[in-house]
């Protein structure tokens, strides 16, 4: 019988043979050593350990492995290699929205999930889909200007 | 060339952004032993007895048996304990410390130790409190014969409650004994010279023998000024009990629950009033200093001088204390004591002026200090108080004055709306003469034979930037490209101690000793050779000694001054408030980077509007804090304050800070509340008189129904 899981992690097929009720944050932290997606509350209220799981923004740390057979999960180290990583780069660089970091992982997969919903977002749409990720830093304003950046240079990635 | 406040891509940018960047919970070694905290249950009591349970292979239970040196922790009064001696100060002390490779079978073997305790009557309210830690009074003018002489005398009572810093990395560190015996100690924290001294006296080794070096940290905002110094020497501790690596990284709630926040305060002011005018205050201020000193007379010191907010009041008698209370410790929160009286003095002024029939403004306005004023401890604002044009500045961005009047008109509906404004300054740096007597700050830059230079200093970037904004100085001094200077996280074996990160000291007046150390290597360049240049601190020849036995002299050489505006609406079924705008001007001096000093302005200014909102915090009768967890304890996301307009007011300039550069990071965290609170007590009706912070929808609901607030 098999009893491991399949997924999809960062665009390579994987297999995980541990527990099916182990987080999906610590096995990504501890066992993949994909140490980029931040834990900061493991209660799924902060949105530091964001990935893209299936398309939606989800907190990893309410995730069970068993949850991702089958899945396509996305981490911040797959995200970082791609084109439109380049764009956020630039637009959260020219703003200097990134100030601890901590948070700013999380960040990045909720811009690139709230940019595939909304390729030109108000900034209404922009605060919204930021939501469940919390900053202590910035105040939110520069992180939103950046989208807003990132959504008008990146003009047809998304 | 550019300005120096022209802004530049952060160096740490890249390596945050894609998640590379490693902060001490991030390393993945296998021999990494996870170290957790037995703490206590009890707010008060003797430990008779930790039944340990037996201990698989391989895991080990530390406490304060395993301390080689002092059970001590090295803060300011060293009363902290390592772990717990034989009685427990309150819920959560740290007894004792299970090491081990698999953190579920730590948390187990938690979970079956069984501690012994003989209950003891804890203290838990200030006011039953007879346990002064430190008592603190001085005097301005005749305070006597102003109040003989007054035609009004006005007494109120505030409170201002808990804050969490809320960092989103939590406490993390990690200790290991290296093979020649250092014991090196790294992880997320603002000071590592503090650590240094912590460690060095727990595990009773010389200095060289210890070495402290920060990883990339994230955030601190007080936080992570004292309290990674006792966990460190915990760690420490550990390591050198085990002879394993060992690290720790707090849990959220235990984060929020067990660690050192804003000093929650209860603060009488009684004004004298005479012709229109404050002529004199008399404030008691005391301060809930938690089980342990740990940072709190100077909290206290700061507090006290910012009593009497930014007016000349020519009479004044402030006394203060920290009561000792079996709470969690409280200590550095951005802002370090200034927050609590600020608030108190800027509510203050404002229903002074409404009792006396005058818009509050303009009566604060009256009141103001100039330059060349005295300040309250006797010192003097040697430099131009902008103020007026700040003010300016606020009312254009939000049509101030024109909203105050029109909010002022009774109100029938549903939504009722307020504006409010604050005036507040922050002291720049130390209080008093601590940068020239204790801190003594050094730096180094470091020119390589190929022409790189580093700068070897001892702050830490925790996320305010000063690995960007040090190196911006020195290029510019140097006219070298900015690639080619280096400051990396710091480490005791590679820097000179510079000083803490803390109280808005790091750029203003390191960055002024690289900016001088600059200087002097352009002046002795010399190409292909390995240089090495030292700067060390001189207090500005200004100022007017400080003595903290009479609270006499001038307490900073200089100020950065605020000036907010909050404008709100309030339901008056659901009793819930939507910020309208938050409108700040902020002048730190010239900005040392435009976007970074932005940053801490717009990030400071949400923290202060959750100070004075949503961030409620309290414990229970037994001195449990019950908000501790983010479902419970609310900060601000992106959707509460959804504009936020933030003016860098430029036209000042600190000509001992580097290129006019001031205080910077704390300033923001300062003044929202009054505003804030200004702004709900017009949307609640003219009547309503707030003396707490924070305001939730619970008090605006009573409010509304004609309770007690």
């Amino acid at each position: 019988m098999d009893t491991k899981i399949h997924f999809t992690l960062n665009g390579k097929p994987v297999t995980y043979d541990g527990n099916a009720s182990n987080r999906l944050l610590d096995v990504l932290r501890d066992y993949y050593k994909l140490t980029g997606t931040k834990c900061g509350c493991k209660e799924g209220e902060c949105g530091a350990c964001s990935i893209i799981m299936d398309g939606e923004l989800i907190n990893s740390c309410m995730v069970a492995m068993g949850r991702c057979e089958g899945a396509d999960i996305m981490t911040i180290e797959g995200f970082s290699e791609t084109e439109r990583f380049k764009v956020i780069d630039k637009a959260y660089g020219a703003v200097s929205a990134v100030q601890c970091g901590y948070c700013i992982p999380g960040m990045v997969m909720a811009t690139e999930a709230l940019l595939r919903k909304h390729p030109h977002p108000t900034e209404e749409e922009i605060r919204d889909g930021l939501s469940g990720n919390l900053c202590r830093c910035t105040g939110y304003n520069a992180i939103v200007r950046a989208v807003g950046i990132a959504a008008k240079e990146g003009n047809g990635l998304w | 060339m550019a300005t120096i406040s022209e802004s530049v891509r952060k160096r740490d940018h890249l390596a945050k952004l894609s998640g590379t960047a490693l902060y001490v919970g991030d390393y993945r070694d296998d021999d990494i032993l996870v170290g957790k905290m037995l703490r206590s249950s009890k707010a008060k009591a003797r430990v008779i007895e930790v039944k340990v349970p037996t201990l698989p292979d391989g895991y080990y239970y530390v406490d304060a048996k395993d301390v080689p040196g002092d059970n001590n922790v090295n803060i300011i009064k060293d009363d902290t304990p390592v772990f717990a001696r034989e009685t427990v100060e309150y819920i959560g002390e740290p007894i004792g410390m299970f090491c081990g490779p698999d953190k579920l079978v730590v948390e187990q073997l938690l979970r079956d130790t069984e501690v012994v305790y003989e209950e003891l009557e804890p203290v838990l309210d200030i006011d039953t409190s007879d346990v002064f830690f430190f008592e603190y009074e001085y005097k301005k003018g005749d305070i006597a014969k102003a109040f003989a002489e007054a035609d009004r005398v006005i007494e109120e009572t505030f409170e201002t409650g808990y804050q969490e810093q809320v960092y989103l990395e939590t406490q993390a560190m990690m200790a290991e004994v290296l093979p020649d015996g250092k014991v090196y100690i790294h992880g997320s924290m603002q000071c590592p010279y503090y650590i240094k001294n912590a460690a060095t006296r727990a595990l009773g080794l010389p200095p060289e023998k210890v070495r402290i070096a920060q990883d990339v940290t994230g955030g601190g905002f007080g936080g992570k000024e004292a309290w990674p110094s006792i966990l460190s020497c915990q760690v420490a501790v550990a390591a050198v009990a085990t002879g394993k690596k060992i690290r720790c990284v707090f849990d959220r709630r235990e984060d929020i629950e067990y660690t050192s926040k804003r000093h929650p305060s209860k603060d009488r002011y009684r004004v004298a009033i005479k012709d229109g005018r404050v002529t004199a205050m008399d404030i008691d201020i005391t301060y809930n200093g938690g089980a342990y000193t740990t940072l709190s007379a100077v909290v206290l010191q700061r507090g006290m001088i910012c009593a009497n907010g930014v007016y000349n009041v020519p009479n004044l008698l402030v006394k203060g204390r920290v009561a000792k209370t079996n709470t969690v410790p409280n200590g550095a929160f951005r802002g370090f004591g200034a927050p609590q009286t600020f608030f108190t003095a800027e509510m203050m002024m404002t229903h002074v002026a409404k009792a006396l029939g005058e818009d509050p403004l303009a009566f604060k306005e009256r009141h103001m200090v100039v330059q060349g004023d005295s300040t309250s401890t006797g010192g003097k604002f040697h430099f131009n108080v902008p103020l007026p044009a700040m003010i300016a500045k606020v009312d254009s961005m939000c049509d101030y004055r024109k909203k105050k009047a029109a909010y002022s008109e009774p109100q029938t509906g549903r939504y009722r709306r307020g504006i409010g404004m604050s005036l507040f300054f922050h002291g720049a740096g130390f209080t008093g003469s601590a940068e020239r007597d204790l801190i003594k700050a050094v730096v180094k830059l470091k020119k390589t034979a190929d022409g790189n230079v580093h700068i070897l200093a001892s702050n830490t970037d925790m996320g305010q930037g000063l690995r960007t904004t040090f190196p911006k100085i020195a290029a510019h001094e140097l006219g070298l490209p900015l690639e080619r200077i280096y400051y990396e996280y710091p480490d005791t074996d590679e820097v000179p101690d510079s000083g803490p990160t803390v109280a808005s000291r790091s750029l203003m007046n390191v960055g002024e000793l690289i900016r001088r150390a600059a200087v002097k290597l352009k002046e002795q360049w010399v190409d292909g050779e390995e240089q090495l240049i030292e700067e060390h601190y001189v207090q500005p020849d200004f100022l007017i000694p400080f003595s903290l036995d009479t609270f006499s002299g001038d307490a900073y050489p200089t100020y950065s001054w605020g000036v907010v505006a909050m404008e709100i609406e309030a339901d008056t079924v659901s009793g819930t408030t939507k910020v309208l705008g938050a409108y700040g001007s902020y002048d730190v001096g010239t900005p040392m980077d435009y976007n970074i000093v932005l940053g801490q302005m717009e990030g400071g200014t949400l923290q202060s509007i959750g100070y004075a909102s949503m961030e409620q915090m309290n414990y229970d009768n037994k001195g449990r804090i019950r908000n501790n967890a983010f479902s419970d304890y609310i900060i601000p996301t992106a959707m509460d304050v959804p504009k936020m307009d933030i003016d860098l007011y430029v036209a000042e300039s600190y000509p001992f800070g580097p290129y006019g550069a001031k205080g910077a990071g704390e300033l923001p965290c300062v003044g929202a509340p009054a505003a804030y609170i200004e702004a709900m007590e017009q949307a609640l009706g003219n009547d309503a008189m707030i003396q707490h912070i924070p305001f939730s929808a619970e008090d605006a609901l009573k409010a509304m129904r004609g309770g007690q607030l």
